[in-house]
């Protein structure tokens, strides 16, 4: 029998989806029962006590969370969200409800003996309920007490060899699409490069030391699988910089329909017919795609690797053999000045062990950012504040047209003493002598 | 919320141990919380921290940036973390009564 009636989440036991509620309530009876005879370390009645405390703010539309928390592990500013209940009598197994963000691998690939390790951990000091995964890609442990903070810490290190992630202002974890290890469009392996730099950096990870948070994420190729460009302050897109490799015979099964376009993608539907014109040639944004007399050709020079053709026909058209990838900075959400996708900063960058000229790249940022940017200033605020030119003349980088979808209309333009002739310490009298009052 | 009494001295705090109240500081509440936040003693360094801390709250209304609090005490960010294991928001701040940390945590 449930602790807490909860008429209003009960309708989201209903429908198709896997209810999140089912779930909680399956957790809850677990606990209650606990078969394997588990020592509880915080309430028996948390999932419960969630539950209700949901059920409160279904029915008053309001949330029943405190504001903020600090709460965290010796040696660590991060990796722990403290989180304390507005209705502690009413609802005491939630009364302390922290969040601890764990170190997720890359592509988030698990055995099933990883998992088991942690959630033995987590059964026994916390709720049982996670979140997998949080958006910056962390494994979420969601609930458990201050005390227990610190036993899980121990026991993730020293028992699972794996650490906490990242909060506050400081290097949030880094996240990767699954890149080479199973996909074709990967330009350079995404999950080694991500995994590199995570550990290069665990200090910025685990100390904050920034004006505000900073994140990397990883995409293998322009599609975005990770969605770098939108969801990271230095966003690194897989890219080539050849031609894109064609085997006219896979074009031909495409167009005699021996292979269905994007993979089937489009099956649930009746498109039709492939039609190559259609559906390749007269979409390509650089209008660089022939099909003429069976044969497909393409001009690389005008192609702007948007990603479609292949994507469209990846048995037929592969990316190139000269591979790396283009570094974008300053995404970020609406607060405070307006939401920003990444602006392209380093048009090809070779991405190769032991990442060096990725990590100059990285800290030449830092260096700039932590001396410039305000207090929780996002780097893409700050490049919008001091300019974009600030940026390329501290990550040395010459400008170039790439950088700019178009360029400024306005005349604002401000130039260097020392680019003009004569500078700027000028005599009012000179001019006079020329020019009458 | 909860009262902390100590030598005398009466104190109320959150539940994540900062004080309430800044003007309730006193140097007995530095001696009560360092143990929670891992210090045996509280060295020169330590005081040089919390000095800045204050001084700086009573100047500007807000706690220093970490880079501020790096140049003015000359210690590296690892150095605090040494002095004060949960470090310059959870630990040093805390010390010297600054209200607590927000934002996004």
């Amino acid at each position: 029998m449930a602790k807490h009636e909860t008429p209003l989440l009960d309708q989201l036991e209903s429908g198709p989806w896997p209810s999140f509620v089912a779930d909680i309530k399956q957790q809850a009876e677990v606990r209650a029962k606990n078969e394997e005879g588990i020592e509880l370390q915080i309430p028996e009645e948390v999932c419960d006590d969630l539950l209700g405390v949901l059920e409160l703010s279904y029915s008053d539309g309001e949330t029943h969370w405190k504001h903020g928390g600090i709460v965290g592990v010796f040696g660590y500013g991060g990796g722990v969200i403290g989180r304390y209940c507005d209705q502690p009598e009413q609802f005491p197994g939630v009364a302390h409800f922290h969040t601890v963000r764990v170190a997720q691998p890359n592509g988030k690939y698990y055995t099933t003996e990883f998992l088991r390790n942690i959630m033995k951990i987590w059964e026994m000091r916390g709720s049982g309920l996670t979140n997998m995964h949080g958006s910056t890609g962390d494994i979420v442990f969601l609930g458990t007490t201050t005390p227990q903070l610190e036993e899980i810490f121990y026991e993730l290190t020293h028992d699972v060899e794996v650490d906490l992630g990242g909060s506050g202002s400081n290097l949030r974890t880094p996240a990767s699409c699954l890149g080479k290890s199973r996909c074709e469009y990967a330009c350079y392996d995404t999950q080694a490069a991500c995994y590199d730099l995570t550990m290069e950096y665990q200090d910025e990870l685990h100390r904050p030391a920034f004006p505000y948070k900073f994140k990397f994420k990883f995409d293998g190729c322009p599609n975005g699988c990770v969605a770098a460009m939108a969801r990271s302050d230095f966003s690194v897109v897989g890219i080539w910089r050849d031609e894109i490799r064609i085997d006219q015979e896979a074009v031909a099964a495409y167009v005699g329909g021996e292979f269905a376009p994007n993979a089937g993608a489009h099956s649930g539907r009746d498109w039709g017919k492939f039609d190559i014109q259609k559906e390749v040639v007269d979409l390509c944004p650089g209008k660089c795609i022939k099909y003429e007399d069976g044969k497909l050709s393409i001009n690389d020079k005008e192609c702007m690797h948007c990603m479609h053709c292949i994507n469209t026909m990846p048995r037929a058209l592969m990316i190139g053999n000269d591979r790396g990838a283009s570094i974008l900075c300053g995404a970020k959400a609406p607060i405070l000045d307006g939401p920003q996708l990444s602006s392209l900063l380093v048009p090809f960058i070779k991405v190769e062990e032991p990442f060096d000229e990725l990590k100059e790249l990285i800290e030449n940022i830092w260096d700039w950012w932590m001396e410039e940017g305000k207090n929780r200033e996002r780097l893409g605020e700050t490049m919008r504040r001091m300019g974009f030119q600030k940026l390329l003349e501290v990550t040395g980088i010459e400008a170039d047209a790439r950088h700019v979808q178009e360029p400024r209309h306005n005349p604002y333009i401000f130039w260097k003493a020392d680019e003009v002739e004569g500078s700027w310490d000028r005599d009012i009298n000179e001019y006079r002598k020329r020019h009458q009052r | 919320m909860a009262q902390v009494e100590y030598e005398g001295k009466t104190f109320e705090v959150d539940e994540d141990g900062f004080l309430l109240k800044f003007e309730d500081w006193a140097p007995e509440w530095v001696d009560y919380v360092k143990e929670s936040e891992g210090i045996k003693e509280i060295s020169e360094e330590h005081q040089k921290v919390l000095d800045f801390l204050q001084d700086y709250y009573k100047k500007n209304g807000i706690a220093p940036m970490v880079r501020i609090l790096s140049k003015i005490t000359g210690y590296k960010l690892k150095h605090i973390y040494e002095l004060f294991p949960s470090g310059p928001g959870k630990g040093a701040c805390k010390m010297a009564g600054l209200p607590k940390p927000t934002g996004c945590v």
